[in-house]
């Protein structure tokens, strides 16, 4: 989201409004990108974008394949820049990648010609979700600008978060954060957010509240006491939700730990459109690709 | 600065005269123009890593000496972390006889504080010292243990080795690969932060304190270090320090781009630590300059940014970085030959540092006014990871004398552009 202009965003929005109803017909196929070939390339695990990029690409009849990394040759310690240059042989239209190490697909774009979406490197972006987050949001309010929005969770170590600041901001929303201090990114000010402490400060007057996953994981690394301690403190339930505008929606990048970030009744209550985002996943990567390698157009997204 | 002729004769300076003044003349005479130059004793870098043994494919002790010698150097002491690591006698005679080999620079060896650096047991410090170590460290690593360390800190005075610290709390820098701050949550790197320095460089001080030993920080790289090892010195501890030339030249935004030849440990940091490290050379609390050279190759650098090794190589660059201070108004020329050869000499308890009748004549002659760019093919290093090439510099190494032997001398067509 770092390299996109304000101009490219909403083209890829615009784009994917019209996509949308290919996904709703009868025969969900139109021939756009016959004849090119899409590389799904997962050096981490990953269900519902995986799936995304895949259905996105088929519905455009374009040719994918998937590789991941315990299904490739980085097992048997091929580098990544050889793999890489391995792929551009064969020479495919497009890669999209998903890298634990954060600048695997810059330094993957550096060395093959085909396009390179980043499908999440690291902890430092997510791009085609906080695209698919723009896109729920604008459809659901009808704008994005001088919208209030909070973000709640790990943030520091949060792909989806960084890259929803970055395009939130870019297209004029204000964004407040909300965590305990050990999930606030060192200097957070600087990344034109608004931190608090206070589930419920963050909660009130905000047009779209965003829930991140909480990595169990990371509990080894005392980013957090437990599972217990932060859904009292900072978890998602009805009571929180009294503070919240009567119009808020209410969403969450998923997998989701029902009862941990977000309570059940919470995720699958009137404001939640967390299943809209999954639905306008496909439509958003859909643009994308047409936009990528479907006409004249070359660049990459990031 | 004097005008003088230098006369050196079976390796040492004979003596200094006013231009023109050594009347003798003979066959076997032979001179040196340098009008115009700079003649200075010869540079001594108190931190590089030679990689020999066991990784020669980024350096050994001849390309090491090679790239010393063709950025000013006459003299460099070598980290232990090799492989095997030097922290017994066999390896640091190893070392010793391939620099004798090598004949180029002189090289003195800096053994392991603790066996393999698993920072348990001591190293046999005298036996090391009367091998030839000038030095002991885990650099790469830091001693964990505070018990260790003071022994370590006691042992070597008694030793009479220097003991260099590499001050990092490793729980506290944790994965990190880049300075933790703005940059870091910009870029969505883990970070390091600079406490991770302090913490150690703090301990040091205070075992130094209670030892009433010295001890040695390396490659210091933050405003808080700065001033912890300030107050070591107003309070009369015998606490030195270094710092690298890429910490008064870069700060964390050199890593935007995902640059992992600008990734290093410590990392660089934010503008103002980049400033009171000038500022701490300029007031004698940083003693030296060294360059912590660590040469690796593709392998290792040409990864994801997070799998990359740290470090960088510094022969070839540290002498025009360095004067770039004399430009900047923090030191001035004798200020730099004092943190480059004499402060290191005298620090490593090596000869060295001085241009006077009857030293070996190690010097380095500098033409301070070339600008030039180096581009990969003109590095003598074996390793190419250097963050300063195809920038512009300005001043470099004319000539190198070791003990009166020309160890290397620029030619016309000789690197830099």
């Amino acid at each position: 989201m770092e390299q996109l202009s304000v101009e490219e965003i909403r083209l890829v929005l615009d784009t994917a409004e019209s996509l949308k109803e290919i996904s709703l017909r009868e025969i969900k196929k139109v021939p756009t990108l016959r004849g090119k070939s899409v590389i799904h390339f997962f050096y981490e695990p990953s269900t519902r974008t995986r799936t995304s990029f895949e259905m996105a690409a088929k519905r455009l009849s374009a040719d994918t394949l998937s590789l991941s990394a315990s299904g490739s040759s980085i097992v048997k310690g091929e580098t990544l820049i050889d793999t890489a240059r391995n792929l551009q042989a064969m020479n495919p239209d497009l890669i999209v990648m998903r890298h634990s190490a954060t600048g695997a697909p810059h330094l993957l774009a550096r060395e093959v010609s085909a396009c390179v979406i980043n499908a999440g490197d690291g902890i430092n972006e997510h791009p085609t979700q906080a695209l698919l987050d723009l896109y729920t949001i604008r459809e659901r309010k009808g704008r994005i600008e001088g919208l209030d929005v909070a973000i709640i969770g790990d943030i520091a170590h949060s792909r989806v978060a960084r890259s929803d600041i970055i395009g939130m901001r870019k297209l004029g929303a204000r964004v407040t954060i909300c965590g305990p201090p050990t999930m606030i990114p060192y200097d957070a000010e600087t990344l034109g957010v608004k931190v608090v402490h206070d589930p419920v400060q963050a909660i009130r007057d905000k047009d779209v509240i965003m829930m991140l996953r909480i990595q169990l994981e990371r509990q080894s690394r005392v980013l957090f006491p437990g599972v217990r301690e932060y859904a009292t403190f900072f978890g998602l339930n009805q009571a929180r939700m009294r503070h919240a505008k009567k119009d808020v929606i209410i969403m969450h990048p998923g997998p989701m730990n029902r009862g941990v970030e977000i309570a059940s009744d919470v995720a699958d209550g009137p404001y939640s459109v967390i299943l809209e985002q999954v639905a306008n996943g496909v439509a958003v990567r859909m643009a994308l690709l047409y936009l990528l390698i479907g006409g004249s157009r070359r660049g990459d997204m990031d | 600065m004097e005008e003088k002729d230098v006369v050196v004769d079976r390796g040492r300076i004979q003596v200094l005269v006013p231009p023109g003044g050594f009347q003798e003349d003979g066959p076997q005479l032979k001179k040196i123009e340098a009008r115009g130059r700079i003649v200075v004793p010869g540079l001594v870098d108190m931190h590089v890593h030679l990689r020999e043994p066991g990784h020669e494919y980024k350096e050994t002790v001849e390309s090491g000496g090679r790239a010393g010698a063709t950025g000013g150097f006459t003299a460099l002491a070598c980290m232990p972390n090799t492989d095997p690591v030097n922290d017994n006698r066999s390896v640091t005679e190893f070392i010793l006889g391939q620099a004798r080999a090598a004949n180029r620079v002189r090289v003195y060896p800096v053994a392991a504080i603790t066996r393999g650096q698993k920072g348990e047991a001591l190293t046999e410090f005298g036996d090391l010292r009367s091998a030839g170590a000038v030095g002991v460290s885990d650099d790469g690593l830091c001693v964990v243990n505070s018990e260790v360390m003071r022994r370590a800190l006691e042992y070597a005075a008694y030793s009479g080795l220097i003991v260099i610290s590499h001050s990092e709390d490793r729980a506290l820098s944790n994965n990190g690969v880049m300075h933790e701050g703005a940059v870091s949550s910009r870029i969505g790197l883990p970070g390091i932060p600079a406490a991770a320095e302090e913490i150690m460089v703090f301990r040091e001080i205070a075992l130094s304190r209670l030892t009433g030993c010295p001890v040695h920080i390396a490659h210091v790289s933050t405003e808080g270090s700065v001033a912890l090892i300030r107050r070591a010195k107003e309070d009369g501890l015998k606490v030195t320090a270094e710092t690298a030339p890429h910490y008064f030249t870069l700060d964390h935004t050199a890593v935007v781009g995902y640059r992992t030849e600008a990734k290093m440990n410590p990392p660089l940091r934010r503008p103002e630590d980049v400033e009171a490290i000038k500022q701490g050379l300029k007031e004698g609390v940083i003693d030296a300059i060294a360059t912590d050279h660590a040469p690796h190759s593709p392998l290792e650098k040409d990864v994801e940014f997070e799998k990359a090794a740290f470090g960088i190589i510094g022969l070839e660059t540290a002498l025009p970085l360095s004067l770039a201070l004399v430009e900047q108004g923090v030191l001035d020329w004798p200020g730099v030959l004092q943190k480059m050869s004499s402060n290191p000499a005298r620090l490593l308890g090596v000869e060295g540092g001085r241009l006077k009748e009857g030293v070996a004549a190690d010097l380095t002659i500098i033409d301070p006014d070339t600008t030039y760019r180096l581009g990969p093919e003109d590095l003598q290093s074996n390793s190419r990871n250097s963050p300063f090439l195809d920038t512009p510099l300005k001043g470099r190494a004319e000539l190198t004398m070791v003990g009166g032997r020309i160890v290397w001398k620029r030619r016309a067509s000789h690197p830099g552009r």
